[in-house]
């Protein structure tokens, strides 16, 4: 657990703003995952209506980036936070800018939903992103999960889970490639699961991402770019 | 308590790795008794020549009473009595044989509150210099400039060095007093809450001041603002109750400190 769960500051205000904050990024994380949600159903029945309210609330998700930015640059100038305070202040602004990035995803995926709309829902492509959609969602809740307790094993656990998503991403694109060549007219079609498959790689990548700074957030540990079977690895031998 | 480990390297992987060469100051399991109070329970701790360390913790951690000793101070107190070693340059500095005085020359001091003379600025410059023999009136004008230069007080004070110190503001007073402490050129300057008495302004020319002093002088700061530890120097030890419970990269102590304790006291958390 976050070490500053130990001890409250003896400036309780101080406390109070990073309470304050924490609990906006959950409730940010909270609208993120309900718009990824929406996007994956009006894609997997072709409701343009929910596709379209998709786009339209992802306003909120940018409102909520902004707000959070501004008081964490208030807690920075004001509070001049240091060590773990330090580290899950900066955490907390890489954190807003992936899920940002997600709903940006998630709008893409409601436009793909749009298009597609007219699609026969009994091919095996939506299948397929069906499954690799409920996976993006449960590394994304857990993403999140280990975000509001902090939980370093968890977030481990959760950021190796997206190489099996890659895996399926892979498939996917290799299959589609293949009836794209054989089959001409299944170009648009094909490009657009394709698209759609490539947003679900990106959020479960996002959500990679928030997990590396909640092990930061705890650890100290900066593990981005290294190598992870070794950074799990120390962590397991610590 | 657990003693932390200081000998592994990976502790100054940011700044200049610690090796036998560049250690100033060495404490070795330096402890110090006011009476049958102990004050300092078996400090180790190596300084590193010509860098800035700065020891941070709450009121009476023993941060200044550490300091002091590195020049002697507490001589001055009745009842105090240490053991264990504290070393300059490998010499023990409490052997019989080492002269206080000459050990004050290498090892200069400055306090919180501004101190000068009731003389004149170049008086109080030349002052130490007059002690050491050097009576030559070029000579001393010429130590003199050049200690006010080193101290960042020239431009201001350059055109009125008859004037009495006590004219001069507080920030300008302390970095006379600097001035004053290079002038004999120490080896090593302790600095005891030097910018604690100062305006923020004041205070950063000392900051900067210190910067600069750290290229000719090992500096050992002593600071109640954690953010100025954080800002000139290049160590940080932490001490709590007369012990060292973290010493370290200043980069590292303030991002990702290794001892919960040392966490707690530069977030600003109870103990």
């Amino acid at each position: 657990m976050l070490k500053r769960d130990a001890g409250q500051h003896i400036l309780h205000q101080f406390d109070n703003d990073l309470e304050s904050v924490r609990t906006k990024v959950m409730s940010m994380g909270g609208l993120v995952e309900k718009q990824v949600e929406n996007s994956m159903v009006a894609l997997a029945h072709g409701d343009s209506n929910l596709a379209e309210q998709v786009a339209m609330n992802d306003y909120q998700i940018n409102a909520m980036e902004l707000a959070i930015d501004e008081e964490c640059n208030q807690i920075i100038a004001l509070r001049q936070p240091t060590a773990n305070d330090l580290r899950l202040v900066m955490s907390i602004i890489k954190t807003i800018s992936d899920l940002e990035r997600i709903g940006d995803e998630a709008e893409k995926i409601g436009k793909y939903a749009i298009d597609l709309a007219t699609e026969d829902r009994n091919q095996v492509y939506f299948t397929e992103l069906k499954h690799l959609g409920s996976k993006v969602k449960v590394i994304l809740r857990k993403a999140l999960d280990s975000f509001a307790r902090m939980d370093v094993a968890s977030a481990y656990e959760t950021a190796v889970s997206d190489k099996q998503i890659n895996k399926e991403y892979e498939q996917i694109t290799v299959k589609v490639i293949k009836v794209m060549s054989e089959n001409r007219s299944s170009v648009e079609l094909g490009l657009r699961i394709m698209w759609s498959a490539r947003a679900l790689e990106r959020i479960a990548d996002h959500a990679k991402n928030i997990c590396e700074y909640v092990i930061f957030t705890v650890e100290g540990k900066d593990i981005r770019h290294a190598s992870f079977q070794q950074a799990l690895a120390d962590f397991k031998y610590e | 308590m657990a003693k932390p480990n200081l000998s592994g390297d990976e502790q100054m992987s940011a700044v200049n790795p610690l090796n036998e060469e560049n250690v100033c100051l060495e404490c070795r399991d330096f402890s110090l008794f006011y009476g049958d109070k102990q004050a300092l329970f078996d400090i180790n701790l190596k300084i590193p020549t010509k860098q800035v360390t700065a020891f941070i913790g709450p009121s009476g951690c023993g941060k200044s009473t550490l300091l002091r000793c590195m020049n002697r101070m507490n001589d001055l107190i009745d009842n105090v009595h240490v053991s264990g070693q504290m070393l300059l340059n490998g010499n023990d500095l409490n052997a019989r044989s080492v002269n206080v005085t000459d050990l004050r020359r290498q090892v200069g001091m400055v306090f919180q509150k501004p101190n000068p003379f009731p003389k004149s600025i170049f008086e109080n410059v030349a002052y130490g210099l007059r002690l050491q023999g050097i009576n030559n009136k070029s000579e001393l004008e010429d130590r003199v400039e050049w200690s006010l230069k080193s101290a960042a007080l020239w431009e201001e004070v350059g055109g009125r060095l008859q004037d009495n110190a006590f004219d001069l503001s507080g920030g300008q007073q302390q970095r006379l007093v600097i001035a004053r402490a290079v002038a004999i050129q120490p080896e090593v300057l302790l600095l005891d809450e030097p910018a604690s008495a100062l305006d923020p302004i004041s205070t950063l020319k000392i900051e900067e001041l210190i910067f600069e002093l750290k290229s000719k002088y090992t500096v050992v700061i002593v600071t109640h603002n954690m953010q100025q530890a954080a800002r000139v120097s290049d160590h940080t030890a932490f001490l709590y109750l007369g012990e060292l419970i973290e010493f370290g990269g200043t980069d590292k102590i303030f991002t990702n400190p290794q001892e919960k304790k040392t966490e707690d006291y530069i977030t600003g958390r109870y103990g």
